[in-house]
């Protein structure tokens, strides 16, 4: 059931050292506050799934946080590069991180075998490509109707997804709208899932195309206003674009990020 | 009107757009090249960002693919799962619009690592991202990068996007169903593939450019096609309605 939940109590709850869990917003309705109480409340050994690791997981590899990421495409998007990332991966700093790497289509297509609880999804790519061979969890497949060879990627069921979304109600039923990426396919393929939100209603009011996930399809909710920023929460907030701009000179440096993560997240508690 | 060799590429780029073309386009140049020809010759292009929104037609160029433009403009907003099974995969797209940070001799492409060693890489770069099946699936590809030796490599150290593989024939043989890369845009000229050699020629330059730059430019020996072309001037109303985006950024 979507339990009503403070954002800390969810995270205690939810997040254990050496977890599998997945933050997940394609550049919309990130969970970025969610990331800060990960890291606030001191996690190790995650194995941290994004399609789009960006700056939140940016910060979270910085803390950290990290042991292992599997994902798709890790950048700062629309500014540049990941440069927490980039030093974990180069030179192993805080900690030296495995990375599980693939394409957006064969992620999306993990989550949805993980959603429909198959063991495996199959599509028609990464042929040619040098990603085989670094990455274990794609191999060939033949079809048994066709013969044609194609290629089969492993379900994720990480233990903890966590989306932002605009609304629940106050029996846990979410509601959201907009760009909503993989935030269904994720809830669905995690063995518990936590969900964010703008906030909580007496009643959600009908919306055209909304994605609806009822209350019995979600572990936890919270009210977590503003919980998507710097990301974009459509009907709430815009990108706030001069922090991802700014991020890019902050996170260049160990120190200028170390003081940064102190200010920012470490010393600021959220009354949510 | 005069103008920089960055705005004669995204031109060059937009133009090569046809209107009614279903494109597929990441942020950066190649979604100010093709929100560009929609402002131009081409308002019936279909944008399509594989955050899900399928007909975009943004008033301002969007951020980043979350862009909630993108989805308010949109005919269709999908879930991504969607946008890559039920549009992408099938050859249901015409362009895919794909920037490089290496590009080799015959049009493969690397977004992954600098250096030989995946797993000690010289310089991590994002990854793949949609590319991969986006350059496998679309029925063309058009490619948009700056000039520069240390991006036209005579090898790409990662394939992370297939352009001719090995050479002619290889598309085939490893059944990728789109044509490949057409065209590659630079702020130079344009190359093109032979059609005997599959090998990235360079067929046209950009006004005030010599061919030998774009030679001196590339890290392989370049072949400069007999005909070659000289890129038009960008037109008034080119230039200003770039500008007029660019400014709206």
């Amino acid at each position: 059931m979507g339990v009503i939940a403070s954002l800390p109590d969810a995270i205690a709850e939810l997040v254990r050292d050496g977890a599998t869990v997945a933050l997940e917003g394609f550049t919309h309705l990130i969970p970025v506050a969610a990331g800060h109480e990960i890291i606030r409340q001191g996690r190790r050994d995650l194995t941290l799934v994004r399609m789009t690791p960006d700056v939140v997981y940016d910060q979270m590899i910085g803390a950290g946080c990290a042991r292992k990421l599997v994902f798709s495409w890790a950048g700062n998007p629309g500014v540049g590069s990941l440069h927490r990332f980039r030093d974990a991966v180069q030179r192993g700093w805080p900690a030296p991180l495995e990375i599980e790497e693939h394409s957006h289509a064969g992620m999306a297509n993990r989550y949805v075998a993980g959603a429909t609880g198959l063991p495996f999804a199959v599509l028609r790519g990464y042929v040619g490509t040098d990603l085989p061979a670094q990455t274990a969890t794609i191999k060939p497949i033949t079809c048994p109707f066709t013969g044609e060879v194609l290629t089969a990627v492993p379900a994720l069921n990480p233990d903890v997804g966590i989306v932002h979304a605009q609304r629940a109600d106050r029996a846990g039923n979410v509601q959201m709208w907009g760009i909503t990426g993989v935030h269904k396919e994720v809830v669905l393929a995690s063995r518990r899932s936590l969900v964010t939100v703008e906030e909580i209603v007496d009643e959600l009011d009908p919306r055209p195309g909304a994605v609806i996930l009822p209350t019995w399809a979600v572990s936890y909710v919270a009210e977590v206003p503003g919980g998507a920023h710097p990301s974009y929460a459509m009907g709430y907030s815009e990108r706030d674009n001069e922090y991802y701009q700014a991020w890019d000179a902050i996170s260049r440096d160990r120190e200028t990020f170390t003081a940064w993560l102190k200010e920012h997240v470490l010393d600021r508690v959220r009354v949510t | 009107m005069s103008w920089s060799a960055d705005e004669m590429m995204t031109v060059a780029a937009a133009r090569a757009l046809r209107d009614g073309d279903r494109c597929f386009v990441g942020i950066g140049r190649p979604s100010t090249a093709a929100n560009l020809a929609r402002r131009t010759h081409a308002p019936n292009l279909v944008l399509i960002y594989e955050s899900g929104t399928i007909g975009a037609k943004p008033a301002t160029l969007p951020l980043s693919i979350g862009d909630g433009v993108l989805a308010e403009t949109a005919d269709a907003v999908v879930s991504v799962p969607e946008i890559f099974n039920y549009w992408l995969q099938p050859g249901r797209v015409d362009v895919g619009f794909l920037g490089a940070a290496q590009i080799d001799r015959y049009g493969n492409i690397n977004t992954t690592v600098i250096g030989e060693d995946y797993r000690d890489p010289r310089v991590r770069l994002p990854g793949a991202g949609g590319a991969p099946e986006i350059a496998a699936s679309c029925r063309e590809v058009i490619v948009i990068v700056k000039h520069s030796p240390r991006t036209f490599v005579e090898r790409v150290d990662f394939v992370t996007s297939v352009g001719y593989g090995g050479g002619p024939g290889d598309r085939g043989k490893l059944g990728l169903t789109g044509r490949g890369p057409v065209l590659v845009i630079t702020d130079l000229g344009v190359l093109e593939p032979d059609p005997r050699t599959a090998e990235l020629t360079l067929t046209q330059v950009h006004p005030g450019v010599e061919p030998a730059h774009a030679v001196e430019a590339t890290g392989w020996p370049l072949a400069v096609a007999p005909s070659l072309r000289v890129t038009p001037d960008p037109s008034a109303a080119e230039l200003s309605a770039l500008r007029l985006l660019e400014r709206q950024d």
